[in-house]
C-alpha cells in the first residue's frame, strides 16, 4: 500500500512537520530535478485552475511531466465511464495521481483502486489537506513557530472545510482560537467538542473588530450568498465580515492575514498595502508545499 | 402465557435459529439485512405479533441455519434488542446476544447526498462511533455520519 494523501488526519504532526521543513529546502532550491524520470497526472473532475496550476508547476519543478484532464466535460467520464475505470487506466501510465473531484470520498476510493500514490486536490465539501499543509507552512514561516499562537478564523467557519481542516491539524500545536462569525455560520458543535476534549481554548465573537488586536493569524473566509435563506441578511454580514486597512491600526506587528483564495470583498484592497497582508505569498508557499508532497509520497524526500 | 400464544402463531422448528422480540417496523430490515429472500432453508417469518412487552414484534424462525456472530451483528442497529435462540431438537440450547460490530461493510447507504458511494457502484464502509448514548455510523469514504434514525438499507442483488 502507497502512501496517499487524502484527508488531513492521514499526517502524523511528525509528517506535517516534515512536509514544512523539506517544503522550506524547496523555497529555497526553487527547481530540483529529482523526479526527471516521473509522470505525475493531475486529474480534475472539475475545474479549478488555481490549484491545478499550482500542482502542475510544482511537478514541473520537481522534472516531472503531467498528464490530465482540467475539467471531465470532453472526456469519456461524461460518456459515462466510473470512476474506477478512468482511475485504472491512468495508473497504467504514471507514477502519481493528484485527483480533484465533486463527491465527497472519490479521493479515497480512487485510493483503493490504484497502486500507485494519490493526492486529494479536494473531494467537494469533505477535504483539501495539500490547502491545510499550506496554511500551517504559511503559519510556521511568518511566526517563526507553530506553538501556542492565536489564531482568529473569520467568516463561513460552518461551511469552510479550510478552516475545519486547519482547526484540526493546528490542534497538535497548543493553539488559542478565535471564531469572529455570524450567527448563521458559526463553528459547529463537533469541532468545538474536539477542542475541549484536547483542552483547546477558543472564544466565539459576532465582532470582527473584537479580537484583532491579540491575534497573531488572522484567516479570512469566504461568506457565500447561497449559506443564506434571507437575501438581505447575506448583505448585513457581508458588509460586516470585511476587513479593511483602517481597522489594523493596533495589531500586532507580527500578525498575518490568511486567505485561501479567491477572494470577494470580504478583504479590501486597501489590506493589500498592509505589512499584514500574506494571502498571495500564502498562495505562492502552496507550491512549495506541493513540491514537498509529492516528493515525500514517492519516497524521495 | 405469552410463549403459548406464540406457538399458535408460528410452528415451532426442529433445528435452527429463532430471532425473537424484533420491532415491529424493522422486520422487514432485518430479512433484507440477513439476506433471506436468497436462502433455499425453511424460513418462518411472524410480522406485527402480539408481545407483553414490545405491544407488536416480529419473529423470524430459520431451519437449519446457524449464524456467525459478524452475519448476526449487522441486524443490531435496527433490532438492538432482539434475541437470537439456538434451536436442536425443539429446545432452546442457547441464547446469543446480539452486540454492535465495530464496522458495517455494503449493508447501509451514507445519508450524505454527496458521497461518492452514492454515485458510483461501491459498497459502503462505516465505522461505529458512538456519542453520549448515540450510535453513529462514520463513512469511511466522505468522512460525514449516518444515524440510526436514517438508515436505509442498500439493497443487495
Ligand atoms: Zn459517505
Amino acid at each position: 500500500m502507497p502512501k496517499n494523501l487524502i484527508s488531513i488526519h492521514d499526517f502524523s504532526k511528525k509528517e506535517i512537520l516534515h512536509i514544512v521543513e523539506i517544503a522550506a529546502d524547496f523555497e529555497k532550491n526553487k527547481s530540483q530535478n529529482i523526479l526527471n524520470d516521473k509522470v505525475v497526472a493531475c486529474i480534475f473532475f472539475e475545474p479549478s485552475t488555481r490549484t491545478r496550476l499550482s500542482f502542475e508547476t510544482a511537478a514541473n519543478r520537481l522534472g516531472a511531466r503531467v498528464i490530465g484532464f482540467a475539467d471531465a466535460a470532453n472526456t469519456s467520464i461524461a460518456k459515462g465511464e466510473s470512476l474506477k475505470d478512468t482511475i485504472k487506466m491512468v495508473s497504467n501510465y504514471v507514477d502519481i495521481i493528484v485527483i480533484r473531484h465533486p463527491l465527497e470520498g472519490a479521493a479515497r476510493y480512487a485510493s483503493e483502486v490504484t497502486p500507485v500514490p494519490v493526492i486529494n486536490a479536494g473531494d467537494g465539501a469533505n477535504q483539501h489537506p495539500t490547502q491545510t499543509l499550506l496554511d500551517i507552512y504559511s503559519i510556521n514561516k511568518t511566526q517563526g513557530r507553530l506553538d501556542n499562537l492565536t489564531i482568529n478564523m473569520v467568516g463561513d467557519l460552518k461551511y469552510g472545510r479550510t478552516v475545519h481542516s486547519l482547526l484540526q491539524a493546528m490542534s497538535f500545536f497548543s493553539p488559542n482560537f478565535v471564531f469572529t462569525s455570524p450567527d448563521e455560520l458559526r463553528m459547529p458543535l463537533e469541532y468545538k467538542r474536539f477542542l475541549e476534549g484536547k483542552g483547546i481554548p477558543y472564544t466565539e465573537t459576532r465582532q470582527l473588530s473584537e479580537h484583532l488586536d491579540s491575534s497573531d493569524i488572522i484567516y479570512m473566509t469566504r461568506v457565500q450568498q447561497e449559506r443564506f435563506n434571507d437575501p438581505i441578511e447575506y448583505e448585513n454580514v457581508k458588509n460586516v465580515y470585511r476587513l479593511e486597512a483602517g481597522m489594523l491600526s493596533n495589531v500586532r506587528d507580527n500578525l498575518k492575514i490568511l486567505h485561501p483564495l479567491p477572494r470577494v470583498n470580504e478583504i479590501a484592497a486597501d489590506v493589500d498595502d498592509t505589512p499584514y497582508a500574506y494571502y498571495f505569498k500564502q498562495a505562492e508557499n502552496g507550491m512549495y508545499v506541493r513540491m514537498a508532497i509529492i516528493a515525500y509520497l514517492l519516497g524521495y524526500r | 402465557m405469552e410463549q403459548k400464544d406464540k406457538h399458535l402463531k408460528v410452528t415451532a422448528i426442529k433445528n435452527g435459529t429463532v430471532l425473537d422480540h424484533i420491532p415491529a417496523e424493522s422486520l422487514f430490515k432485518v430479512i433484507n439485512i440477513l439476506n433471506l429472500s436468497k436462502r433455499p432453508n425453511q424460513i418462518t417469518i411472524g410480522s406485527n405479533l402480539d408481545s407483553r412487552s414490545m405491544g407488536k414484534k416480529g419473529i423470524i424462525k430459520i431451519s437449519e441455519y446457524f449464524f456467525e456472530d459478524e452475519e448476526i451483528g449487522e441486524i443490531a442497529l435496527v433490532a438492538p434488542n432482539a434475541t437470537i435462540n439456538i434451536i436442536r431438537n425443539y429446545e432452546v440450547v442457547e441464547k446469543r446476544i446480539i452486540s454492535i460490530p465495530e464496522s458495517f461493510v455494503g449493508i447501509f447507504r451514507c445519508m450524505n447526498p454527496m458521497c461518492v458511494t452514492n454515485h458510483q457502484d461501491i459498497p459502503t464502509k462505516f465505522t461505529t462511533i458512538r456519542e453520549r448514548n448515540e450510535v453513529l455510523l462514520l463513512c469511511h469514504y466522505c468522512e460525514k455520519t449516518t444515524d440510526t434514525r436514517n438508515l436505509k438499507i442498500v439493497s443487495k442483488k
